[in-house]
């Protein structure tokens, strides 16, 4: 039982273990946590569907809340696993050292930080569905297409967890994290189509957001959301899962650089 | 099959921005012993630690562990390692059992092959009472004793140990030590660094002595002491010392080091000393046999490492 041979012909799981650990420790705080992920982007959908929407009528042929409620789920999508591979990651890494014990049991930094980011996409799906659920409790969702959305949230948390354990790799401390929110996460936010349609924006505005993540996912879960065709599916796919396969091998070599010196 | 020595290096060496933390160590460590790693802070225990561990790649020499290839083989190779880290990083969102479960999984190895394992380790660690507390509740001495049961959980070849009774008070650091008295005589390879040299003299079979990445000495505690110093130290202290001093002169006719207020004189026979300070009044003296510390210091000097 040297526990060899079992590690041996799973390779391909090897980050099982990380994100069930993850998994477990979730489960123990599941109220709080569920409630710092998906109350938040409701009180957005209230807060501003309901409110600023009464002034603001119809967008692109729907009722202004319809609009943002698809825009939030992608939000959130993006900001729950932004805060999972920046805070909660940094402090398994640099503050616990729940890595090194990992890395002590024949794991490598590769599985964790693979490990890391699959769980931030499970936090992202698990905050579009419980968002998901509200909005087509209010009527806010058209039909059952809108469950696509789910596999969306998934690879974009997974696609941000590794943007997120990019920078964490070079963190010195939790306040760096800021910088990241300042510069990247919220300009995402505001040019990507999530509180209002970027058309009458300027064309520079425009081409900016072309090259967003963030964006794409708005453009394949808002049909999704309110029953329209959608259209270029594996163009939008294809841009995520870009930042993903590009995000995820340089967080993985700049944390082994960081722990494996 | 049966492995001779389950670690071998040959003049490993690394360097950090210039400066060579570890220089050409060789190491030869036979199974079943209890091998030290001394030295000061800054001479490079950690970071041959963290080679033998594959975590950090030598710059130049040759590294195995039970035959494996460091850090080539690294992980197949810590499959069968047992790890106690300087810092203890349990889990802290988890109870002890979990704790012990979660890390079992990280070995691959599921509920139902550990669960008598874990019964057996929570005893082992005197920590049956505690199975369901949470890690904050622990005190030192039983958070160290977790997460010693938790290198355990994959039945290791080898236990590696970093300062593994730093920062205990006395009766915690005495059940370590029992408790890795008890694995020793039970055949298991135990490799730990330490500050303390009771722990090293009580403990260890073979001891190395690093200073600035060299080895400087070897061999068993006793041999240690016999190569290096003389078997009697006296201390000798008291209001009259700087008098005693003057009037015998400079010719003590042994070793001796002065230490602020307190003179120490290594000797061969310690009888006319003895009987000399005996005589003498305001002259506290304490005899005791040489020790490991005696050596450490003679070969490592007495200036701060820091």
């Amino acid at each position: 039982m040297s526990g060899l041979e079992d590690c041996q012909t799973q390779i391909w799981l090897r980050w099982l273990p990380i994100w069930r650990r993850n998994a477990r420790v979730w489960r123990k705080l599941a109220g709080p946590a569920l409630l710092g992920n998906i109350g938040e982007p409701l009180l957005y959908l209230f807060g501003l569907g309901y409110g600023l929407g009464f002034f603001v009528g119809q967008v692109n042929g729907m009722d202004y809340v319809v609009f943002l409620a698809s825009g939030t789920v992608c939000a959130s999508a993006m900001n729950t696993a932004s805060f999972e591979g920046l805070y909660s990651a940094y402090t398994r890494m640099a503050v616990q050292d729940t890595w090194l014990g990992m890395f002590t049991a024949p794991l490598d930094l590769g599985d964790i930080v693979v490990g890391e980011a699959i769980w931030g996409g499970t936090k992202s799906l698990i905050s579009a569905a419980a968002i998901l659920l509200v909005a087509a409790g209010l009527g806010l969702v058209a039909d059952w297409q809108a469950l696509w959305v789910l596999p969306i949230a998934f690879l974009l948390g997974t696609c941000f967890a590794s943007l997120a354990l990019v920078v964490t790799s070079v963190s010195k401390s939790y306040d760096f994290f800021l910088y990241y929110f300042t510069l990247v996460i919220t300009p995402m936010l505001l040019l990507s189509g999530v509180f209002f349609p970027l058309e009458q924006m300027p064309e520079l505005i425009q081409q900016i957001s072309a090259y967003l993540p963030l964006s794409h996912a708005v453009a394949l879960v808002r049909p999704l959301m309110t029953g329209q065709a959608v259209s270029d599916i594996l163009f939008h796919l294809g841009v995520i899962i870009l930042y993903l396969v590009i995000a995820l091998p340089i967080a993985i070599r700049m944390i082994k650089k960081r722990l494996l010196s | 099959m049966q492995i001779n020595n389950v670690i071998e290096a040959k003049q490993l060496t690394k360097t950090y921005d210039e400066k060579c933390v570890v220089n050409k160590l060789d190491l030869t460590i036979p199974a079943g012993q209890c091998f030290g790693l001394l030295g000061p802070n800054g001479a490079g225990k950690t970071t041959t630690l963290r080679m033998l561990l594959g975590m950090t790649t030598p710059d130049s020499g040759e590294l195995q562990v039970l035959q494996y290839s460091i850090p080539l083989q690294a992980r197949q190779m810590r499959a069968q390692l047992g790890v106690v880290p300087q810092m203890d990083n349990l889990d802290p969102d988890f109870t002890v059992t979990e704790n012990l479960y979660t890390y079992a999984s990280y070995f691959g190895l599921c509920r139902s092959q550990v669960k008598d394992r874990i019964e057996y380790l929570l005893e082992f660690a005197n920590l049956q009472s505690k199975r369901h507390a949470r890690i904050d509740t622990l005190s030192g001495g039983m958070q160290r004793r977790l997460t010693l049961a938790r290198a355990l959980i994959n039945q290791p070849k080898i236990l590696i140990l970093d300062e593994p009774t730093t920062g205990l008070d006395p009766q915690a650091r005495q059940i370590i030590w029992q408790r890795l008295r008890h694995l020793q005589n039970d055949g298991m390879t135990i490799v730990l660094t330490t500050h303390y040299m009771e722990e090293a003299q009580r403990l260890c079979d073979q001891i190395a002595i690093v200073d600035q990445g060299r080895m400087i000495a070897s061999g068993s505690p006793k041999e240690l002491i016999d190569n290096n110093v003389e078997p009697h130290v006296v201390e000798v202290h008291g209001t009259e010392l700087e008098h005693w001093l003057t009037e015998r002169g400079e010719h003590l006719g042994a070793r001796c080091e002065r230490l602020m207020e307190t003179v120490i004189f290594y000797l061969q026979d310690e009888q006319p000393l003895l009987q000399e300070l005996m005589a003498k009044k305001g002259l506290e003296y304490l005899h005791r046999p040489a020790n490991l510390e005696d050596v450490f210091l003679k070969i490592t000097g007495r200036e701060l490492r820091e």
